[in-house]
C-alpha cells in the first residue's frame, strides 16, 4: 500500500485514474479507516486530499457557498454565514458521529459513503445542492441526488473526486431544517429522517420548496410531491397532512433491526411535516 | 511496504518517525512512540478511549492515519501534568473517584480538555453532550462530570 498527499487536484484525479488496484480517497477518514480495519476494503492506494489548496475551505461567493471536500464537518458548525443561510444543512451535518468524528469527518465524505442513512444528504438533497466532480476529461457539477445510485455505490467514473459541494445563494425568507428519528439522544444512525428546503412570500406562502427522506430506500428520495403539498399556500393542516402522506408513500423502506417498514413509513411523513414546520418559522412564514 | 517518513509535534516536542502507509496514528503512539495514554477500545472510532487532539480539534487517533500526522500540532494525556502537578482535571478525577478501571479515562481526560478550552463555563448537560463521544462502562458518568464541572471551576479561577 502507498500514502500519497497530493498538492493540486489535477495531481490527485492523475493518480486515482492511472492506479493499477484500488485507491481510495481519504479525507476524514471516519469511514474510510473503519472499513479498511474491517478488511471490506484494502486499497492499493490511499489519496490524502487534505493538503490541496482550497480543499479545507469554505469560500462565500456572488453565486451562494463553495464547501471544500475536506472541510470537517465542525467547521461547518462554526461558520456563522453558512448557518445562518443553510441550518438545515449544518445541523445535518453536525449531528454526524461523536465530537471526535466531527473534527474529521466531511459532507462529501458523507455523501460518497452512498449510506441511505447518512445524515447530511437529505438536507444537501433539500438543499438543491451541486457537487462539482472533477476526472480526468474535466469538470462537471451535477446534483447531489445523483451521486449515490445504490447503498456503498455512486455514479462517479474512474478517476473522479468531488472537490467541493455548491449552495447558492438564499432568496429572502427561506430556510432549511433537517431531523432524524433515533432511539436515543444522539450518537446514532438515523432509522428515517427528513430535510425539508422552503421560501415563502410576505404573506407567507410557500412559493418554492424540496423535501428529502433519508433511510427509506436504497439511496435518499427526494420528493417531488411533498414539495407539491407545500408551494402555492400556507403551512395549514391540510398541506401538512398532504406532506406526511405523500412522504410516507414515496418510502420504499426495508424491516430490520433498527425499525420496522410500517414505522419507517409512519416517522417519515411525521419527520417531514415537522421540518417543514421549523423551516418556514425560520423563514420567517406565519 | 515502503514506510512512511513523519515530522510532527507531540506535546511540544519535535518528533520524527517511520510508519506504515495503513498504520493508524494511535498504533504509532503507543507501539512506535511510547506512549500508551491513548487506548484502543474498539479501534472505530466509536469509544474515544484513543482521543488526542491535533491542530486544537479533538480527534479519535484509531481513526488517522499516522502518516497524516505530517506537520501537525499532536496533545495527548502524557502532555497534561508539568512534572508532578496534575492537570486540574486529573486531580479532580482522582478527587471524585471518576475512573474505575481507567481505560476510559486517558480519552475522558483530553476529551474534557478541549471541552474546556472551547467553553470553560459549560452546563452540565454541554458536558454530556461533548462527552457523548467517549463511552465508560464502569462510572455511570455521573463522577465524571461532576469532576469536570469542578475543574471548570478551579481552572477558571487559575
Amino acid at each position: 500500500m502507498r500514502y500519497i498527499r497530493p498538492l493540486s487536484i489535477e495531481d490527485a484525479v492523475g493518480q486515482l485514474a492511472g492506479s493499477a488496484g484500488p485507491a481510495a480517497i481519504l479525507a476524514g477518514g471516519s469511514d474510510l479507516l473503519v472499513r479498511m480495519k474491517g478488511g471490506f476494503v484494502e486499497p492499493e492506494l490511499i489519496i490524502d486530499i487534505k493538503s490541496i489548496a482550497g480543499l479545507r475551505d469554505i469560500r462565500e461567493t456572488a453565486d451562494g457557498f463553495s464547501i471544500g471536500a475536506a472541510v470537517p464537518c465542525a467547521v461547518l458548525g462554526e461558520n456563522a454565514a453558512l448557518k445562518k443561510a443553510w441550518p438545515g444543512v449544518v445541523e445535518a451535518a453536525k449531528l454526524i458521529g461523536s465530537k471526535q468524528v466531527q473534527g474529521r469527518c466531511t459532507i462529501v465524505g458523507n455523501l460518497c459513503n452512498a449510506s441511505p442513512a447518512a445524515d447530511s444528504v437529505p438536507a444537501l438533497v433539500a438543499a438543491g445542492a451541486r457537487a462539482v466532480v472533477v476526472g480526468p476529461s474535466g469538470k462537471r457539477t451535477i446534483a447531489v441526488e445523483t451521486v449515490p445510485t445504490a447503498p456503498g455505490r455512486t455514479s462517479l467514473a474512474k478517476g473522479e473526486i468531488i472537490e467541493a459541494i455548491l449552495l447558492d445563494k438564499r432568496a429572502p425568507r427561506s430556510a432549511d431544517a433537517y431531523l432524524r428519528f433515533i432511539p436515543r439522544t444522539e450518537m446514532d444512525i438515523a432509522v428515517v429522517s427528513a430535510g425539508v428546503n422552503l421560501t415563502v412570500d410576505a404573506a407567507g406562502i410557500v412559493t418554492a420548496a424540496r423535501v428529502a427522506i433519508g433511510a427509506a430506500a436504497p439511496t435518499v428520495l427526494l420528493v417531488e410531491e411533498g414539495a407539491q403539498a407545500l408551494i402555492g399556500r400556507k403551512l395549514d393542516e391540510a398541506a401538512l397532512e398532504r406532506l406526511a402522506k405523500v412522504c410516507a408513500g414515496a418510502c420504499r423502506p426495508i424491516d430490520d433491526k433498527r425499525g420496522t417498514i410500517e414505522f419507517r413509513r409512519k416517522v417519515a411523513g411525521v419527520l417531514a411535516r415537522r421540518a417543514a414546520q421549523t423551516a418556514y418559522a425560520r423563514a420567517g412564514g406565519k | 511496504m515502503a514506510g512512511v517518513a513523519v515530522s510532527t509535534t507531540i506535546n511540544g516536542d519535535s518528533v520524527e518517525y517511520l510508519c506504515q502507509p495503513d498504520e493508524t496514528l494511535l498504533d504509532v503512539l503507543r507501539d512506535r512512540l511510547g506512549l500508551t495514554g491513548a487506548k484502543e477500545g474498539c479501534g472505530t472510532g466509536d469509544c474515544g478511549a484513543c482521543s488526542v487532539i491535533v491542530d486544537d480539534r479533538l480527534v479519535c487517533s484509531c481513526l488517522m492515519l499516522g502518516a497524516e500526522a505530517e506537520g501537525r500540532r499532536i496533545e495527548t494525556v502524557e502532555g497534561m501534568a508539568h512534572g508532578d502537578t496534575l492537570h486540574p482535571l486529573q486531580q479532580k478525577f482522582l478527587e471524585h473517584a471518576a475512573l474505575q478501571c481507567g481505560i476510559c479515562t486517558p480519552g475522558f481526560l483530553i476529551a474534557a480538555k478541549d471541552l474546556l478550552a472551547k467553553n470553560p463555563d459549560p452546563t452540565e448537560e454541554e458536558i454530556r453532550f461533548g462527552l457523548a463521544g467517549n463511552l465508560c462502562r464502569c462510572t455511570g458518568y455521573d463522577k465524571i462530570v461532576r469532576a469536570v464541572q469542578d475543574a471548570a471551576i478551579v481552572m477558571k479561577q487559575a
